[in-house]
């Protein structure tokens, strides 16, 4: 029963942590609930599929469309993330409430509430898939005594509130610092699932070169361990990063923090001269 | 201003895939199989060729759900109960590397490559 109750929480939190985030992060954005539930639902019926399909996909591309699959998956959410924080650069501070002239925002802030909804639905397919299939071959396969099937029941209920502890906790940063917190989140939460792609890519050979460990921190921090996990989940974290994650973590944290300097100088200019 | 920040993400995202090459094809692929059930791995030493591209075949013959997943090897593959699934490794370091079920805590094996 304990080890149902942990797969099942450690799988809920891994996704968990990171609608927490997504939901901090567009506060004030209107219509934001529906895009985030449209997000949860789409991923959930991504997972069922996944996890139904699961040999076929495994099958595709040679044996790496499962590979394939999740990198292609990561870098939808990884675009999504970029263009939503260098959007926040320039309407950040009208949703905190500082600037009076909130009408652009809320016009086009929509659209990348819509974008998020994406992310939490990538990062619910992601971890659903394997969920999904722990849940319903425990349900299913009939042979597991109902204590298992409460452990892992009670492993999706805590992990669930686990991440909404994130998010309330997110929720409490008073309303002028919250986004800088959650862009500064969404930017390694970025950069983690961009080197995550290029792990699986280079797991389907399509990446082939920078593909040594770079270092082995494992005797520190085990990234099979819960802390590892969930660091892993929210900013990346790998014990023995390849060339090639490396690379691409430090490119897009680059990229995107180049992107929100220019999102913001443009706000500032728009401002000065209006 | 506006093209700029749609090119640039596109930009970084190409010059992160610039490495990609074609993928080699699968003829003759040496496939190894494995057999997971209900928290058992075997054979429990998995003896694998090094530095080439090889099938592993994990069959989950038990009633459960099980994950293969090896840290070291960043592989993972859950399968329900009845299913065969394989993963395509495209080059191993000889050595030796811990594999477990992810599903199955305290369920471990090892994968050797000569």
């Amino acid at each position: 029963m304990i080890g149902a109750f942990v797969i099942a929480f450690r799988e809920v939190i891994e996704a968990g942590l990171i609608i927490g985030i997504v939901l901090a992060a567009t506060r004030g954005i209107a219509g934001r609930g529906r895009w985030i539930g449209l997000g949860v639902l789409g991923g959930l019926a991504g997972a069922a599929l996944v996890a139904l399909f699961a040999e076929r996909i495994s099958d595709a591309f040679e044996g790496a469309g499962q590979e394939i699959l999740n990198a292609g998956v990561l870098i939808v959410a990884v675009l999504m993330l970029i263009w939503h924080n260098t959007w926040m650069a320039k309407h950040g501070r009208e949703l905190a409430g500082e600037l009076r002239a909130a009408g652009e925002a809320v016009r086009t802030g929509q659209s990348t509430a819509a974008g998020l909804a994406l992310v939490v639905g990538a990062a619910i397919l992601r971890e659903g898939a394997e969920l999904v299939l722990f849940l319903y071959g425990l349900v299913a396969s009939g042979t597991s005594g109902p204590d298992i099937q409460f452990g892992a029941l009670a492993g999706v209920a805590v992990g669930a509130a686990t991440s909404s502890v994130s998010y309330f906790g997110l929720a409490a940063i008073p309303t002028r610092y919250v986004f800088s917190v959650t862009s500064g989140l969404i930017v390694l939460l970025a950069a983690g699932l961009a080197a995550q792609a290029a792990q699986f890519l280079t797991n389907a050979g399509l990446i082939t070169v920078l593909d040594r460990p770079l270092w082995n921190t494992s005797a520190i921090l085990r990234e099979d361990s819960l802390v590892g996990r969930v660091l892993h989940a929210l900013v990346g974290y790998t014990d023995r990063p390849s060339g090639m994650q490396v690379l691409v973590y430090l490119g897009t944290i680059l990229v995107m923090v180049a992107l929100m300097q220019v999102s913001s100088s443009a706000k500032r200019r728009q401002l000065r001269t209006a | 201003m506006a093209v700029l920040r749609r090119l640039l993400p596109a930009a970084a995202l190409a010059a992160g895939l610039a490495a990609i090459g074609a993928p080699a094809r699968a003829q003759e692929l040496p496939v190894i199989k494995v057999e997971m059930k209900d928290g058992t791995i075997t054979p429990n030493v998995i003896e694998v060729p090094a530095n080439t591209r090889f099938k592993l075949e994990i069959t989950n013959t038990g009633t459960s759900p099980v994950e293969f997943e090896s840290v070291e090897l960043k592989r993972e593959k859950a399968l329900a109960a009845g299913a065969t699934s394989s993963i395509v490794f495209r080059t191993v370091d000889p050595g030796t590397y811990d594999v477990f079920d992810d599903f199955h805590p305290n369920s471990k094996a090892t994968l050797v490559a000569k």
